[in-house]
Order: C-alpha cells, then sequence, then structure tokens
C-alpha cells in the first residue's frame, strides 16, 4: 500500500508540484508584498509552468498508471498537458501589460491561472469518473474567478454570475450521468466501464450517463446548443482571462472528451459518434453565421471559437485514431493562432485605453505594416486558407471525417468555413482598405509583440512540415485508441 | 538542373521576401527601387523559365522535369510539367514582367503592390507545375489571398464589394473541390496526380438521399470539381464575380486575373475533370455543352450594352472562356488542343486589351466608353495597337484569337453540331461588340474638351505592348509552334478518354451521354 502511494506521488510529481507551488506562492504573497509582487509572480509562474513542460516531455514514454487506475499518465495526456502548459504560460506572459494598464495586477491571478491548469491537467489524464470530476471543478472554480476578476467592472461580475450558474448546471449535468454510469457499471473506473459494454450492447442507463455526460462537457467547449455562457463571458472578463479561455480550457476540455469516450466508452463509437457529429455541425454553422454581425473583436473570437471546436468535435466524431490524432493537431494549430491573436488584441488601446471595437482597426496597416501583416496572416489561418496551418488543421479533420463515412458533416464543414472567412475577412478589410480613422496607439510591449510574430510565423512555415506534431499527435492518439 | 521547376516556382517568392526584409522607407527612390526589384525578379524568372521550354520534349507524354520530396501526412512535395501544363507555366512567366511594367505609375504602397504580384506569380506558376493534388489546392487557394489584397487596396470606387465578392465566391467553389480531394485520397490512397491519371474511380450507380445519382462516385467528384473550376473559369451562371472583378481591380490586377487567373479554371478541367472522371465528364458533356454556347451567346449580348470598358472585356472573357469549355469536353484532338490555344490566345489578347484601358485610364481617369472618342486624332500609335488587339479578340486571321476560335468550334462541331452551329454566332457578336467599342473610343470627332491635351503611348507602353503584339501574330501565324508542343500530350489524354468511356475518338462522343444525372 505504500509502495502504491509513492510510485503514484512519483507519477503525479508534475501536478504535485504545480499544486505545492501555488500554494506556497498564495502564502509568500499574501505575507509580504501581495500585489507589488504580481509581475515576478507572473514571471515565475510561467516559467514554472513551462519547466513542467520540459519535464514531462522528457519523462518516460512508458504509460504509466497512479492510484488504481484513477490518474493514467500516458502519451494522450503528456500531449495534451504539454499544449495546456505552454498555452497557459503564453497566455500569462502576453496578458501582463493589458493587466497593469488596467490595473488589476492582482497576485491571485498567476496562481488561480496555476491552480485551473492542475485541474486540466487532472482532466486529460483522469482514468475514473471522480478524479474527472474532481480536475474539472477545480479548473473551472478557478475559471469563475478569474472571469470575474475585474471587480469595478459590471460586465466582468455578470461574466463570472453567468459563467459560474451555467458551470454549476453543467456539472450538476455531468454528475448525474456520472451517478447513472456508476449505477450502471458498479464502479466510476473507465476500465470497468468499458468492460460493461464488451459484447456491443449498451445498457440504457449507461447510455443515458453518456448523454449526461457530453452534455456536461459540451458545455465546457461551448458546443452549440450549449455555448450561449460564451460571448458574453469572453466579452465581459478581462481580456487576458478571455484569451485563457480560449486556449488552455479548450485543449483540456476536447482532451477530457477525447479520454472518456474513448477509455471509458471506447465500444458504444456507434452511439457517441452521432451526437458528436450534431454537435459539430451546430457548432460550425452557428458559429460562423453568427459571427457576422458581431462589431466587439472578443465577442467575435466567442463565436470563432465556437466554430473551431465544431471543426475539433468533427475529428473525434469520426471516432478513430486517426480522428484523434486529427483532434490533436487542430487544437494545438487552434491554440497557436488564438494566443497570436490575442496577443494583438491585447494590445488594441487608444491613448492607453483598451478598445474592442473591430471599426477601431482601419487602416491600421499604414500605422503598423508588419504587426497587420500578421494579424491578416492569422486571420487567413483562422479562415482556414492554405498555405497558413489553419487549413492543415481542417485537413486532418475533413480526412478524418471522409475516412468515417461522415461525409455530410465534411461537406457542411466546408460551407461553414466559407460563411466563418467572411467575418475573418472582414477584420483585414478594416485594417487594410478601411476608411482613415482616429489612429490606434501603434506602441506594444515586446512580450506580446513577439508572441504575435511567432504565431504568424508558425502559420506561415509550418507548412514546411507541420513542426513534427503530426507524428507526435499520432503517438498520443495511439496511446489513447487501442 | 533538377531543380528546374522549384526555381521557376520560388524565384518570385525570394523576391518578394528581399522586397519585404531589405527596402525600407517609402520616398520616391524606395519605390522606384521596389519596381525595378520586381521587375528583375520577373524577368530573371521568365529567363529561368525558357530552360524549361528548350528542355521540353514534346514527344514525351509523361511527365517532365519531375521532382519529388516526401511531405506531411503522406503527401508528397511533387512537381513536374507535361504538354498541357508547361505552356501555361510559360504564359504566366512571360506576362509578368509586362504586368509589372504596367504598373509603373502606381505610387500608393508601391513595395506592397510588387510583393502582392511577386507572391501571386509564385502561386500561380506553382499551380501549373504542381503533381499533388493537396499542394495544387493549396497553390490554387492561396492565390486568393494576394488577389484579395490587391482588389481591395488598389482598387477603384467599389473595390470592397468586389474583393469580397471575388474571395466569398471561389472559396465556396474550391472548398468543395477540397472535400472530394480528400475522398479521393481516401479511395485511391494517394495524391499523387500521375497516380491518379490512371486510377479508376468507382463509376456504378450510388444512392445518395434517395436519388440513384448515375455515374456514381466519379459523377459526385466530378461535380464537385466542376464548382471550382467553373467558377474560376468563370463558366455562365456562375460568372458575375469576373465582372466586379475586373472593374474594380487595379490594371496590374485585371491583367493577371483576365490572362492568367481565368485560366486556372480551363487547366483544371483538362488536368483533372476529364482524365479523372472520364465517364462523369462524358455525361455531363452535354451540359457543359449547353452552358458554354448560353455563356457565349449571352454574355456577347451582354457586352454590347455595357458602357464601361472594362466590364465590357471581362464580359467578353467570359464569352472567350466558352469556347474553351466546349473545345475541352468536345474531347477530340482539335477541340483540346484548340482549348488550350484558345486559352493561351487568350491570355496575351484580353491581357493586352486591359493594359489598352489601362493606359488611357491613367490619363483620363475614367473607364466610361462615353467619355472618350476621336482618340485616333491625339494617340495614333494607341490607335494601331488598340485596333489590333480587337481585331485579334474578334478572331481576325492571322492573328491567335482565329485559331482559337476555329480548332474548338471544329472540335465541337464533331462531338456537338448543334451547339457549335449557335456557338459560331458568338464570332459575330464578339465582332459586334468589339468594333463598336473600337469606334465609340477611337474614332469620330475629338470633342472632348479633357481629351484635348491627351498623349500618344509613352516608350514604356510601347514596350510591354510589343512582345505581346509579336506573340498574338507569331502563334497566329504559325500555330504549330504551340500544337506541336501540346500535341502528344492531348493526344494521349483523348485516347486515354475514349477507351475509358468506351467510344472511338473520331466519331460522335457525346451520342452516348445521357442527358440526366440524376432521375
Amino acid at each position: 500500500m505504500t509502495s502504491d502511494i509513492t510510485t503514484g506521488m512519483a507519477i503525479l510529481a508534475p501536478e504535485i508540484t504545480l499544486a505545492v507551488y501555488a500554494m506556497a506562492a498564495l502564502i509568500f504573497a499574501v505575507y509580504s508584498g501581495k500585489d507589488r509582487l504580481t509581475p515576478m509572480l507572473t514571471w515565475l509562474t510561467a516559467g514554472v509552468l513551462a519547466g513542467l513542460a520540459l519535464w514531462i516531455g522528457m519523462r518516460a514514454p512508458a504509460a504509466r498508471e497512479a492510484f488504481n487506475g484513477a490518474f493514467i499518465d500516458d502519451g494522450f495526456s503528456r500531449f495534451a498537458r504539454i499544449t495546456i502548459l505552454l498555452a497557459a504560460a503564453s497566455v500569462l506572459l502576453i496578458g501582463q501589460d493589458y493587466l497593469a494598464r488596467c490595473r488589476m495586477m492582482r497576485f491571485e491571478y498567476p496562481i488561480l491561472m496555476a491552480l485551473s491548469v492542475v485541474g486540466m491537467m487532472m482532466m486529460v489524464s483522469a482514468g475514473d469518473l471522480i478524479a474527472l470530476y474532481m480536475g474539472l471543478e477545480l479548473q473551472s472554480l478557478a475559471l469563475y474567478v478569474l472571469a470575474a476578476m475585474n471587480r469595478d467592472s459590471v460586465k466582468s461580475n455578470e461574466a463570472g454570475l453567468k459563467y459560474f450558474v451555467l458551470g454549476a448546471l453543467s456539472s450538476g449535468l455531468l454528475l448525474y450521468g456520472a451517478s447513472l454510469a456508476y449505477g450502471f457499471a458498479g464502479s466510476t473506473r473507465f476500465d470497468v466501464l468499458i468492460a460493461t459494454v464488451e459484447d456491443g450492447h449498451v445498457p440504457l442507463g449507461l447510455l443515458f450517463g453518456l448523454v449526461f455526460i457530453l452534455t456536461g462537457l459540451a458545455f465546457k467547449i461551448s458546443a452549440v446548443p450549449f455555448h450561449m455562457w460564451t460571448p458574453d463571458v469572453y466579452e465581459g472578463a478581462p481580456t487576458p482571462v478571455t484569451a485563457f479561455f480560449a486556449s488552455a480550457p479548450k485543449m483540456a476540455a476536447m482532451g477530457l472528451i477525447a479520454r472518456v469516450l474513448f477509455d471509458a466508452f471506447g465500444n458504444a463509437v456507434g452511439d457517441w459518434s452521432q451526437i458528436l457529429a450534431l454537435l459539430a455541425v451546430l457548432s460550425m454553422l452557428l458559429g460562423a453565421i453568427a459571427a457576422i454581425a458581431q462589431k466587439n473583436i472578443k465577442r467575435l473570437m466567442a463565436y470563432s471559437s465556437i466554430a473551431h471546436m465544431g471543426f475539433a468535435l468533427m475529428g473525434l466524431a469520426a471516432g478513430g485514431a486517426e480522428g484523434v490524432q486529427a483532434m490533436l493537431i487542430y487544437m494545438v494549430i487552434y491554440v497557436t493562432m488564438n494566443i497570436g491573436t490575442f496577443a494583438f488584441i491585447l494590445s488594441m488601446k487608444r491613448d492607453g485605453r483598451p478598445v474592442t471595437e473591430i471599426a477601431a482597426l482601419n487602416q491600421y496597416s499604414r500605422h503598423a505594416p508588419l504587426k497587420a501583416l500578421a494579424v491578416l496572416i492569422l486571420m487567413f489561418s483562422l479562415a482556414g486558407v492554405p498555405p497558413m496551418l489553419g487549413f492543415f488543421g481542417k485537413f486532418y479533420v475533413l480526412k478524418a471525417a471522409v475516412d468515417a463515412g461522415l461525409v455530410w458533416v465534411a461537406v457542411i464543414g466546408v460551407i461553414a468555413s466559407v460563411i466563418g472567412a467572411f467575418y475573418y475577412l472582414r477584420i483585414v478589410y478594416y485594417m487594410y482598405f478601411g476608411e482613415d480613422a482616429e489612429a490606434l496607439d501603434t506602441s506594444m510591449p515586446f512580450v506580446q509583440w513577439l508572441f504575435l510574430m511567432a504565431a504568424a510565423a508558425a502559420m506561415l512555415f509550418g507548412v514546411v512540415n507541420l513542426f513534427g506534431i503530426e507524428g507526435l499527435a499520432q503517438a498520443a492518439a495511439a496511446a489513447l485508441v487501442r | 538542373m533538377e531543380n528546374l521547376l522549384s526555381i521557376v516556382t520560388f524565384i518570385p517568392l525570394l523576391g518578394a521576401v528581399i522586397l519585404a526584409l531589405f527596402l525600407r522607407g517609402d520616398d520616391e527612390a524606395a519605390r522606384g527601387n521596389a519596381k525595378w526589384v520586381a521587375l528583375i525578379t520577373t524577368l530573371t524568372t521568365f529567363i529561368f523559365s525558357l530552360f524549361i521550354l528548350t528542355g521540353f520534349d514534346p514527344a514525351d507524354t509523361g511527365f517532365q522535369f519531375v521532382e519529388e520530396k516526401a511531405w506531411i501526412l503522406g503527401l508528397n512535395y511533387k512537381m513536374g510539367v507535361d504538354g498541357i501544363s508547361v505552356l501555361f507555366v510559360m504564359l504566366t512567366t512571360f506576362l509578368m514582367p509586362l504586368v509589372i511594367l504596367s504598373c509603373w505609375n502606381v505610387s500608393d504602397r508601391v513595395k506592397e503592390y510588387m510583393i502582392a504580384f511577386l507572391v501571386l506569380e509564385t502561386l500561380m506558376i506553382g499551380v501549373f507545375t504542381a503533381l499533388d493534388l493537396v499542394l495544387f489546392y493549396l497553390f490554387f487557394e492561396a492565390g486568393l489571398i494576394p488577389m484579395f489584397l490587391i482588389i481591395g487596396i488598389w482598387g477603384g470606387q467599389n473595390r470592397i464589394y468586389a474583393a469580397f465578392k471575388f474571395f466569398l465566391y471561389t472559396f465556396l467553389g474550391s472548398v468543395l473541390m477540397l472535400v472530394a480531394i480528400v475522398a479521393m485520397y481516401m479511395d485511391a490512397g494517394t495524391t499523387d496526380i500521375p497516380t491518379l491519371l490512371n486510377h479508376q474511380f468507382s463509376s456504378t450507380p450510388l444512392d445518395v438521399l434517395g436519388f440513384t445519382v448515375m455515374g456514381g462516385m466519379q459523377a459526385l467528384l466530378w461535380l464537385a470539381f466542376f464548382a471550382s473550376f467553373a467558377v474560376k473559369m468563370p463558366m455562365w451562371p456562375v460568372h458575375t464575380w469576373l465582372p466586379d472583378a475586373h472593374v474594380q481591380a487595379p490594371t496590374g490586377g485585371s491583367v493577371v486575373l483576365a490572362a492568367i487567373l481565368l485560366k486556372m479554371g480551363g487547366y483544371g478541367f483538362l488536368r483533372f475533370s476529364l482524365p479523372m472522371f472520364p465517364v462523369a465528364s462524358d455525361l455531363f458533356t452535354p451540359l457543359i455543352m449547353w452552358l458554354s454556347v448560353i455563356a457565349i451567346v449571352y454574355t456577347s449580348l451582354v457586352a454590347l450594352v455595357q458602357e464601361d470598358m472594362k466590364k465590357l472585356i471581362a464580359y467578353s472573357s467570359v464569352a472567350h472562356m466558352g469556347y474553351v469549355t466546349m473545345g475541352t469536353f468536345a474531347a477530340n484532338q482539335q477541340g483540346v488542343d484548340g482549348a488550350i490555344f484558345q486559352m493561351l490566345s487568350h491570355g496575351f489578347i484580353s491581357g493586352a486589351l486591359f493594359l489598352c484601358v489601362g493606359v488611357i485610364y491613367d490619363r483620363m481617369h475614367t473607364r466610361e466608353i462615353a467619355a472618350y472618342g476621336g482618340l485616333v486624332n491625339r494617340m495614333p500609335a494607341y490607335a494601331l495597337i488598340f485596333m489590333f488587339f480587337t481585331m485579334a479578340n474578334v478572331g481576325l486571321p492571322g492573328t491567335s484569337g482565329f485559331i482559337g476560335e476555329f480548332l474548338t468550334l471544329l472540335g465541337t462541331f464533331h462531338a456537338n453540331t448543334w451547339a457549335a452551329a449557335f456557338a459560331a454566332t458568338g464570332v459575330i457578336l464578339s465582332a459586334a461588340y468589339a468594333l463598336w467599342l473600337y469606334r465609340r473610343v477611337v474614332f469620330g470627332e475629338l470633342i472632348r474638351e479633357a481629351l484635348r491635351t491627351i498623349t500618344d503611348l509613352t516608350p514604356r507602353e510601347k514596350l510591354i505592348f510589343a512582345p505581346l503584339v509579336a506573340m498574338v501574330l507569331l502563334i497566329g501565324v504559325y500555330p504549330g509552334l504551340v500544337t506541336d508542343i501540346t500535341g502528344p500530350s492531348v493526344e494521349k489524354l483523348v485516347a486515354n478518354y475514349h477507351e475509358a468511356v468506351g467510344t472511338d475518338g473520331g466519331a460522335e462522343p457525346g451520342a452516348q451521354a445521357g442527358a440526366a444525372a440524376e432521375h
């Protein structure tokens, strides 16, 4: 028993390190400089996150289980965790200047972020419904607080409250589904759940459980029809937090969905594949159409993320290793694009005050040609126009979908992406063709500039070999789908 | 040089990178440098592309200058040319220096303008040299980005509407092709074009949503490719983006659009639709024929009543592209040779016509036909050049326009006599609108006050027109220059097509085609 715990602790070492770090940083900050420490804490947290990513990346490749299978450390979880950690570290760095300008440099910010990352790492490694729920709640609770971080802003408070109420509802649904699954399978462990449907026959109760769990998770990735909170929360939350919402948690929730579906319900692919296909189609269409009328770039990015989640779901709906690989590649590309785009959105300001109106970008290319070009590349990439990397994300997903016989989903997906192209082009239109208007400040902190340029360059040069993520994602998918 | 095709394809991109990285400032000197760098780059590209032409062996019907490197996803970076594509590469590299020269008067964001054209050149050459389906799609689609910017930034009054319409229209067409490409990948296990050319896609009838699709998978794939190429071509009734795009685009943009970008659709039909989906092509031949005839007659009539010069030439382009689609799907030696010939010839002629409009637009800043008249009094050299290209557009024997129209009509006559008969009326209509345009602009009394000080062609402008005149005459008088190169490849294409369809080449291939796709 003791050895069980020690090996388990060893496997969970990165998560434990991060949790301990967050706690220690909290105590340290409370008893010393408080908000004055925020810049230092931000850098330190980003460093810790990046260091952990490196550590996880260098660990032994063999799959291991800890605590009786509650926690699985395999290729899939490693891939997802590294993406999450790096995304979180990047978001921390690009958000700093914004928070300082808006006087929101609270020391809780990096610490809450670190805690939510612990939750996400737990989510993608869960091997048990209880572990899953624990991870999910840890990340969600931290995010609720972050959304409402700007206490003086009504919108921010509203965002936090909305997110909390709807998030609690979705957690409830998920918990209900989990209890049904437990009731019919007799265990919360994924390997027992999967054995229950071994002969291809799914007990009705278990099916209900599956549907409820999926519903709960669909809330987290804001898939239509469970997306209503997204635009308001994206708009209301402070922009660095919005950037965070649009990156790491999406990866975590997608990873979690893949984990549950393949590890726990891998023998009932036919049952959940059609649900996912429907969610995917609705998300792609609504995300594309509803974004057209948006005037606020944060709301636009909210709908954009809904549409992108639809595409990632299409990959999962294909229901094989190839689909998981497509989803992982799609998510990595998506997260990179979003970090670049948000690095730019965070720098949009006039006389030091943040601006989120798209129309404010009028003739931006005249004032800052290089940055405008980078945003142009990101927009075309988000729209999925080759040769940008965003196209390859779509290509992998389409390939998986067509291979699985979901041609109709693929056709609707590409049509939605044409509709979606319109609003990404609108941003290009304002920057390049628009009329002269009061210019935005062109100054940009170096860190944001660096991330914007790096993301744009990655979109452009990734065409050579996708930076090798193809093979990594393949190995990760192979670890999940056996 | 075994990487010759890659070198030719990517020299313009290299020029664009040099411009982007090393050219600073926006003063007169910097603008001049930008133009010179672009001109030298395009000329270098042209010179290198001459090596392709000299090294090309017309008797070999396979792909030549093939390069292959492994890429992601089991795809290959594969390049090569055959008799069908090599001349399109030449057309592109030949025209681009002239396009750059024609932009010499641009003063707004010159560096960006030149970068856009250089990037566009790389992508256009890539379309014609790619031998991997996904690589082809990549070049095909990516070309939308620079063109979108060229129209949107440097275009006329209504440029934003035109830019969006151009982008979304063509993008919608191509994404369906993307799904088809993925489906082909799944079916054949490869995206290698030479392999796919020998792959038989299933043509057994298929049930889709309760309908029986004759021609099965081939028909569906054919339709998806058709969606893309018909828009690009453009064929009636999906041509409406073209007049808008042409009218709003700056002169250089119009030239590239008419002379090269439109040819991608025709090239696509020849490279993919006809050889890869022969059964479906046979099935849909009547549809194509009649769409082409409508395009020829209807858009010629529309061209008659235009008041904007560029719009008139744009509609005339649609009509001329009608001959191309007709000749292509006649699927016999004359028809396909003629289609390729017509595309090349139209590349020179329509490009030159847009340049002619550009010349007077630069001086008067209007494209209204009514704003001109009597130009011959002040601009004799211009009147001569314009007359030459008007005649070439009409298809006067001795110019390349005649050969293209004649061959396609001849080919079509074998395949579908009625279509050829109706299409022949287009020749008369084209004479009507082209000559009437010429009369209104060039002849008559010079009565408009503004025109009294208009100046004739500058040496730079003469330099642009000279090679175009030479080419139109050269291949007009000696068409063998083109058909000797395309001939063997076309012969093989046609033979394979008839073998797959089960007809013999000389007899009427359209006779067996069923009219309905679904019933």
